[in-house]
């Protein structure tokens, strides 16, 4: 049954603030979701007065600006600052997206940084993704082959090629997973709309031999049929994709092969 | 004990408490709700047959609800359930056939359904008053 409340433990409280230095003009405020294993107590919000006239355009900016100049404690992950590895996702203002590609400018009023929502902390913004990546693990994402390798490359004609577009730009971020209710309710038996978009990548490669097998391990109340169509997935991605699509296909290919 | 061996009890992180509501997701929940809605309102409808074979003090008295504010608010709000329900739920057969998942056509068909599901209950309340 699905818990609409935080446990005990996770209960949000109010943390402190750090002020901007004097003389600041450019004045945002950043509250940021706080949690250290250490101290033994609940998360906080921390409230960060950033001067925007010495800040980057881009949250990632204002989070390396307070980690520099602030609060050194503050934990978070990141790596290549331009949307390509997924590692910055995060709740900003609300929803999920990547905090390198997102602008300070584009959120009015405070700005609410999170971690990706419904997942056990590590520490701060980094969230636990133990599971997501053990459910990638278990729909074996890569070319399955029965027949005998081919000389040389495998031959996809464009138009095949093509099938894969708007799939393989998935940079595994969890955005789409973490926005998703079903998951939230279900995640360690519903797959979630990023393992589905990869599982369709699969099946929509003309290289690929293991299709059936592979429908059949989808095939599953859970794991493919807790998607309702609700669309925060489609709605919530940095890169544009469509997992709510991808995650239809599936499900066209499980009734055409039974007709 | 030493803080590396302590186990850990990881919080959870805030989920509905600060995911923004959007269209996408309200719209899936107000499906749900309306299907309850729907059941529950057919044994509201059961019952209010069930008095009309009793007797006509028991018919009376259910219709002095129905006439009551309260009455015409759970009357309305079941056609709006009927008519939302039924709006939504041919959206997701278009999207069962692989239809309509570009954000925008997403969006624009929420909100058709929303304008349509509201226009057909107060039309129908409005041709039901007229038919009494």
């Amino acid at each position: 049954m699905a818990e609409f409340t935080l446990p005990a433990n996770s209960k949000v409280g109010v943390g402190e603030t750090y002020k901007a230095p004097t003389g600041a003009k450019n004045i945002k405020n950043f509250k940021v979701y706080r949690w250290t294993p250490e101290d033994g107590k609940n998360p906080r919000i921390d409230t960060y007065e950033v001067d925007l006239d010495t800040c980057g355009p881009m949250i990632l900016d204002a989070l390396i600006k307070i980690k520099n100049e602030t609060d050194s404690s503050l934990t978070f992950r990141r790596s290549c600052r331009e949307g390509v590895c997924g590692s910055c996702a995060m709740n900003i203002d609300g929803t999920n997206t990547l905090a390198c590609t997102k602008y300070i400018s584009d959120v009015k009023g405070d700005i609410k940084v999170y971690p990706l929502p419904h997942m056990p902390v590590v520490k701060d913004l980094v969230p636990d993704l133990t599971v997501p990546y053990a459910q990638l693990a278990s729909i074996e994402p890569w070319l399955k082959s029965t027949t005998q390798p081919p000389t040389r490359e495998r031959i996809q004609s464009p138009e095949e090629r093509a099938k894969l577009d708007g799939l393989w730009e998935c940079i595994l971020c969890f955005c789409c997973s973490t926005s998703c209710p079903s998951y939230w309710w279900q995640g360690e038996r519903y797959l979630g709309p990023a393992i589905l978009l990869q599982a369709y990548r699969w099946l929509a490669d003309s290289r690929d031999e293991a299709k059936g097998e592979r429908l059949d391990n989808l095939e599953d109340p859970f794991r493919l049929y807790r998607c309702h169509t609700i669309m925060n997935c489609t709605k919530t991605c940095p890169k544009s994709l469509n997992p709510a699509k991808a995650i239809a296909e599936i499900k066209k290919m499980l009734v055409e092969r039974t007709i | 004990m030493s803080v590396a061996n302590r186990p850990v009890h990881r919080p959870l992180s805030p989920h509905l408490q600060i995911y923004k509501p959007q269209l996408t997701s309200m719209l899936s929940i107000l499906h749900r709700a309306t299907g309850i809605a729907l059941a529950v309102g057919a044994l509201y409808l059961a019952v209010w047959v069930m008095c009309a074979a009793a007797s006509p003090q028991a018919y009376a008295s259910f219709q002095g609800f129905n006439t009551s504010i309260l009455g015409r608010f759970v009357l309305g709000g079941w056609l709006f359930s009927a008519f939302f329900h039924l709006c939504n739920g041919i959206r997701h057969l278009f999207w069962d056939a692989g239809y309509g998942f570009a954000l925008k056509d997403a969006y624009r068909s929420g909100w058709i359904v929303v304008a349509v599901s509201l226009i057909a209950t107060v039309l129908s309340w409005i041709v039901g008053l007229r038919l009494i």
